[in-house]
């Protein structure tokens, strides 16, 4: 059952891949627009010696740390801001400013302030991944139900203890979709921090095999990182239920 | 049989002391709500009190006053002999929607309130278990309160109130969302429980037969703003017991009573039209 069932889910995939690679093959499509499936594959495994993981880990360092960063500060930022009105008044009308801008456009910001490194793509996913960690935080935190507060209280739990042992939890089925969110917004900053400028990386090896004319090369690159970026969601909603176990 | 509502005195020694309270909501658009306009209010140690009213009358108002979950604006509450400043676990609560945490096994629900006490861990597992048994759980320590029904969660709250053992407990129509069975059940249980270990319950309701039938005295309040109309003495001869439950003097008291709060619900209803 389950490998049969298996098997029916990625019918789809592979019914996809035979269409790639006929239609390429038969001329359908230019070969410089779509390289054959095969070819991909091919490629992969060539890259897969020439550097093709050490940029993929180069890649996840950077992404894993913003990440990692932003939803520590984002989930204390925005708990606090539900909870302690000077944090709100404080940090709010940072937000606002910050919502409508589109993340990208601080790419040529954060290299001119910070150089051409890690340090700068790092900086640019914290800030993007920040914000919907802070305001599904905020938001959640807000409307965490008030008779849960006053059980705690009226059990003697003190404000702080309300806050870590009550507030926190109550809000955390939000705070994760929050968090779900900022993981795809951290590969969309990473591969294009990348491409834009890098020395290493997966962004950079997609543009470089791309203007090298190498484009399965470049496909593999585009599948690699793109394979990254579902395992990761997968894994994620993995963790989710686990934590929200409570829910079923 | 009747008695009015007693002047308000200085709160003395045991028991709560409601005095001159009044209450307004002041939402951030609009005119200010009068919900409770000076409502005095002697409740004895150990007397089980049911405030009775229509809907928007203030009761639950009041009861969060006991509670200390909202400042007091005018008047004074004082129950055995100390001001009420703020929430604590000498006054227990139980709300209509439970209020459980929802991340925390029955088990650790439980625990909660012990842990807050700072009881040795032993004492604390003997005493969740204990309770949990009382209210017929065992067996579901480990369920999440999502895995329970509501007659099930809401015997969660009461053990976990009852765990911390607080003098007073304010329940807050802690049966209006089971389902009738359910509620005759826990009317039982909850007499039952009363009659082994008596503490002084404050038991907001806008059922009439259940007043009568838990409460010692049951205060009748007015539509908003609420005033006490009515406080009526509901003790039988002998106890409240099945039998009695079913007697002419019982329904007769129902009835009485029924009359006072239909005027009430009559005027509550109007000017929820109006």
């Amino acid at each position: 059952m389950g490998l049969i069932h298996t098997l029916w889910r990625f019918t789809p995939l592979l019914l996809l891949a035979a269409l790639w690679e006929a239609v390429s093959r038969f001329g359908l499509v230019s070969e410089y627009a779509l390289p054959p499936f095969t070819d991909v594959v091919a490629a992969f495994s060539r890259l897969a010696d020439e550097g093709l993981w050490e940029h993929t880990a180069q890649s996840l360092y950077r992404g894993a740390t913003g990440f990692v960063c932003a939803v520590v500060f984002g989930m204390l930022a925005g708990v606090m801001m539900a909870w302690y009105r000077p944090v709100h008044i404080l940090i709010n009308p940072l937000l606002r400013s910050l919502y409508p801008m589109p993340k990208s456009a601080l790419i040529p910001l954060t290299i001119m302030w910070i150089g051409l490194g890690d340090t700068s793509k790092i900086t640019l996913i914290f800030i993007g991944c920040l914000l919907p960690v802070v305001l599904s935080a905020f938001n959640a935190a807000r409307g965490v139900d008030q008779v849960l507060i006053w059980s705690a209280r009226s059990m003697g739990a003190t404000e702080r203890e309300v806050l870590w042992q009550v507030v926190v939890p109550a809000a955390m089925p939000e705070i994760l979709s929050g968090i779900r969110i900022a993981l795809a917004l951290a590969f969309i900053l990473l591969v294009s921090g990348e491409l834009i400028i890098a020395n290493n990386g997966i962004g950079y090896l997609i543009d470089l095999l791309g203007e090298g004319g190498d484009y399965a090369g470049m496909f593999a690159g585009v599948a690699t990182i793109s394979a990254v970026g579902f395992f990761a969601d997968r894994g994620y909603v993995a963790l989710t239920r686990r934590i929200l176990a409570w829910r079923e | 049989m009747i008695t009015s509502p007693s002047p308000a005195e200085a709160g003395t020694g045991s028991g709560i002391s409601i005095r001159s309270v009044c209450h307004e909501y002041r939402p951030a658009r609009g005119r200010p709500v009068l919900a409770l306009d000076n409502i005095d209010l002697e409740i004895r140690d150990r007397e089980f009190v049911a405030i009775l009213g229509p809907s928007g009358c203030g009761k639950s108002t009041l009861l969060y006053l006991l509670g200390g979950f909202m400042p007091l604006q005018q008047g004074g509450i004082s129950v055995n002999g100390r001001d009420v400043t703020g929430p604590g676990p000498d006054r227990g609560i139980v709300f209509q929607h439970f209020a459980l945490f929802p991340w925390k096994t029955v088990r650790q629900n439980v625990l909660y309130g012990l842990e807050k006490q700072g009881l040795p861990k032993e004492e604390r597992e003997r005493t969740a278990r204990h309770f949990i048994d009382l209210v017929h759980l065992s067996g579901f320590e480990d369920s999440y309160p999502s895995q329970l029904s509501g007659g099930m969660k809401q015997r969660v709250a009461i053990a976990r109130t009852l765990a911390i053992n607080p003098d007073t407990l304010l329940m807050d129509e802690p049966f209006g969302a089971l389902d009738a069975q359910t509620r005759n059940l826990m009317q039982e249980e909850l007499l039952a429980i009363w009659n082994r270990t008596p503490t002084t319950v404050v038991f907001v309701t806008h059922d009439v037969r259940e007043a009568v039938l838990l409460a010692d005295r049951v205060v009748v309040m007015t539509a908003r703003p609420g005033r006490v109309k009515e406080i009526i003495d509901t003790r039988f001869e002998g106890g409240m017991n099945a039998e009695i439950a079913k007697s002419r003097e019982f329904l007769d008291r129902v009835d009485e009573i029924w009359d006072l709060v239909r005027e009430e619900a009559i005027v509550a209803d109007s000017a929820r039209a109006g």
